[in-house]
């Protein structure tokens, strides 16, 4: 038989068609969505600060490595996905400058300083956007009202936007008056659809939601985490409703959830690979834990929304949670560990009679 | 209801190459064959013949020494040699080389056996030692063990029919083609164990080889054919128990420990061979396919085969073969000799071309998706194990139980990453296990 030249490697020798790669880009598809109701409710600055932004995480990224000789990992898509994100939970008014220190921010000081992809412990997205509001509060928090003013004053931001207040404001959370558009209560409808104030890509509940379903169909994300989140937001602020007077607690509820970035965050911020347990039961005490933490700052804290904090909160718990929540040993009933345990008990018992004695 | 077992992958199947092929004997018999001592768990064989011996097909050449199976000459003709030859395992094993003489001459001792319903249960586990039945899906445990340390033991008996391994197609075509063989060797071995019932699982991409079996059972309450939820690992034995019977085997436990037993089908026909027909062991059904040969075939050849010869019958290599593997691609052994030979666990020659060949990365980086937790059987986190055993932190990794792993290769497979894991975590094991034999 003739020679051929065979490679031999350790089984196994197939693997799934999905790579690292096909992941990032199935979320960046699934982000076109909000983008689209993004652009529609803000006008087309929303897209190109999304564009700068993109581009700049990934010329940060590449920059970093190419001066710290590292490998050159641009193609991953993952800083793609940092820039889009960075965007969608900043308001559409703050400078392109501003933009750009968050984009360096959150790639090269929150992922690459602390070893890239796939080792920074918190959502560099989210602690860009922290950044900012530490650094820039009034900007950070200074919202235009939805409408066709935005389509004319594309480029630059100009006095003729009307600023309006974002649900979440201080009035809404605080006193329990709904959320104003125009000059007017905004309807639910408003909400789900996003003809709402806010951060760029969190106005639209469902096109974040058609998002969040395009991946959990496709396999990308799993649904527990953003499942545990919304669910556990949703039951305590229908539990401990703060209504005004002729809404119903689960109209209050509905604006809770539909509002702010909670969607987003469950959707495409929480769910983050690098800075979620990897669990399952991890997974459900993640979702929870910060579905906790965004009612908490909602109701008691400073800040009129508190989907950011709490994953941040939450990203740092990770290892601590993965930890304690380790699946259980394939075949090892109830029984088996309290015998175990039982065992490991006698013998401590044994050891120290053994050592006074 | 279709049953399951926890976590597991579904690779491509490519099974459609080879599935609707019959069972073929070879065109052309091997001039020679080298029937290697070790195609089985335990102890190698002791050769009992020497060079220019004669020998005829059935006939005993090398017999246990402590735990194994016998073996036998595959084809009659003169001994040429006794030495050490490459092994599919990847080292040189001690295998007897027997030139063909083209006569078939079998063994006067084998011959059916008569009154076979009069046998009692101690005398077909000896018959089943005698003929050198052993697990034929790969590890290749004695079957003769396993009946006999399962004997008041178990309460429960399956044949395994899953397959899961994509490709591979013997023994779907041999529940197919030779079901009474199945049905007849269950029966043998429900005997030997005393007990009155068994499972057949088979899994539900093998609809045809199911409506079969259960037809032959036909009205018979002794034995239910089960059909599966086609995933991986399903034929491993411990997740073919649970898919079944719902009961998880601890780890460091045997099936029994719970009450299973269970047979590979390829096996079970062979105790039929064995008992019924008096034909020990010496041939068995292998898939010669993959995408670099030119015709894929089920083919029925004798033990000792070489791969260059199998690989002929299916009609040479198409294009570059990349990589040749003994098994299936997801726990097979890559080859680099093509003289190494055919024992009674292969199930398959898979020949791949370089399209074929699994996605690597130069720079493999962990993203944490955890897909490798979600869908390992075992319950493990193969993204720690990974971590500690990267950093070789032996002990970290063993905490995070690592030596539970069986190398199934899911987690690999699902890793977007292309982190060679399990390479990494048999690196691993062997250097725990120096690290436990030291001390």
């Amino acid at each position: 038989m003739e020679q051929y030249k065979l490679s031999v490697a350790s089984s196994p020798h197939a693997s799934s068609p999905v790579g690292t790669k096909n992941l990032m880009r199935d979320v960046l598809i699934a982000l076109v969505p909000a983008l689209v109701m993004g652009v529609w409710v803000f006008g087309p600055r929303a897209l190109t600060m999304t564009l700068v932004s993109v581009l700049f995480c990934e010329i940060f990224e590449y920059g970093y490595c190419k001066l710290m000789h590292k490998p050159i990992p641009c193609g991953d898509l993952s800083a793609a996905i940092t820039g889009v994100l960075l965007v969608f939970v900043c308001p559409v008014t703050i400078p392109y400058w501003m933009v750009i220190i968050g984009d360096f921010f959150a790639i090269v000081i929150v992922k690459q300083l602390f070893g890239g992809l796939g080792t920074n412990f918190l959502n560099p997205a989210l602690a860009g956007r922290a950044f900012l509001m530490l650094s820039y509060p009034v900007p950070m928090t200074t919202w235009v009202a939805p409408g066709k003013a935005n389509w004319v004053s594309m480029g630059s931001v100009g006095a003729d936007i009307t600023t309006g207040a974002t649900p979440l404001s201080v009035d809404f959370m605080k006193s329990g008056i709904l959320p104003q558009v125009n000059g007017a209560d905004a309807s639910l409808a408003d909400m789900f659809i996003g003809n709402i104030g806010g951060c760029v890509g969190e106005v639209s509940a469902i096109a974040l939601l058609i998002g969040g379903i395009y991946m959990i169909a496709k396999g990308v994300i799993r649904i527990r985490i953003p499942a545990a989140y919304i669910l556990t937001v949703a039951v305590l602020t229908l539990l401990f409703s703060r209504a005004p007077e002729g809404v119903s607690s689960v109209t209050w509820m509905l604006y809770e959830i539909f509002g702010g970035g909670l969607f987003l965050g469950a959707f495409f911020m929480a769910t983050d690979y690098v800075t979620s347990p990897n669990t399952p039961k991890g997974e459900i005490i993640f979702g929870v834990g910060a579905g906790l933490l965004v009612v908490f700052i909602r109701y008691f804290g400073g800040y009129p929304e508190g989907v950011c904090y709490s994953i941040l909160v939450m990203n740092i718990c990770v290892w601590l949670i993965d930890k304690y929540t380790m699946p259980k040993r394939y075949g090892v009933t109830a029984e088996m560990r309290k015998a175990e345990k039982e065992k490991a008990k006698a013998a401590k018992k044994a050891a120290k009679e053994g050592s006074e004695a | 209801m279709k049953q399951m077992f926890y976590g597991g992958v579904h690779p491509a199947e490519h099974k459609e190459a080879t599935e609707h092929k019959p069972i073929q004997q070879l065109a052309k018999a091997p001039a020679q064959v080298v029937i290697p001592m070790s195609m089985h768990i335990g102890a190698p064989c002791k050769p009992v013949v020497k060079k220019g011996d004669t020998v005829m097909i059935g006939q005993l050449i090398g017999e246990t020494a402590g735990l194994g199976a016998p073996i036998h000459a595959s084809v009659s003709g003169t001994v040429a040699a006794v030495e050490p030859r490459p092994g599919t395992g990847g080292v040189p094993t001690m295998s007897i080389v027997i030139d063909n003489d083209f006569q078939n001459t079998i063994s006067p001792d084998c011959k059916p056996r008569e009154n076979v319903d009069a046998l009692t249960p101690q005398e077909i586990i000896d018959i089943i030692r005698d003929a050198g039945c052993t697990g034929m899906g790969g590890a290749g445990f004695p079957t003769h063990v396993k009946i006999s340390s399962a004997v008041g033991k178990a309460d429960t008996i399956i044949v395994n029919g899953a397959e899961c391994e994509p490709y591979i197609t013997a023994d779907h075509r041999l529940m197919l083609e030779h079901g009474e063989k199945i049905i007849g060797g269950v029966r043998f071995i429900m005997k030997a164990l005393q007990l009155p019932h068994a499972y057949i699982g088979i899994e539900d991409n093998k609809m045809n080889a199911v409506e079969n079996l259960k037809k032959l059972v036909g009205d018979a309450k002794d034995i239910t054919v089960q059909a599966l939820h086609t995933r991986y690992p399903q034929g491993a034995e411990k997740q073919l128990i649970q898919a079944i019977t719902r009961r998880e085997v601890p780890p460091g436990k045997l099936p029994a420990d719970v009450g299973c037993c269970v047979f590979n089908a390829a096996t079970v026909a062979a105790v039929y061979d064995a008992v019924a027909l008096g034909m020990p062991l010496v041939q068995r059904v292998t898939t010669v396919t993959g995408s670099a040969v030119n015709n894929p075939v089920n083919l029925i050849a004798p033990l000792g085969t070489s791969f260059a010869h199998l690989i002929e019958e299916a009609g040479g290599f198409k294009g570059t073969p990349a990589r040749v593997i003994g098994g299936g691609p997801m726990m097979g052994f890559a080859q680099y000799d093509m003289s190494v030979t055919m024992g009674k666990a292969s199930n398959c020659v898979l020949c791949l071309s370089k399209e074929d060949l699994p996605a690597t990365s130069e720079n493999p980086t962990c993203i944490r998706c955890a897909r490798c937790v979600n869908v390992c059987p075992v319950h493990l986190t193969p993204v720690y194990m990974n971590m500690f055993a990267a950093e070789r932190r032996w002990s970290e990794a063993e905490e995070y139980r690592l030596m539970d792993c069986m190398e199934c290769g899911s987690c690999q497979y699902i890793c977007p990453a292309r982190i060679p894991l399990v390479q990494q975590f048999r690196t691993a094991k062997f250097a725990i296990r120096q690290q436990a034999a030291k001390k």
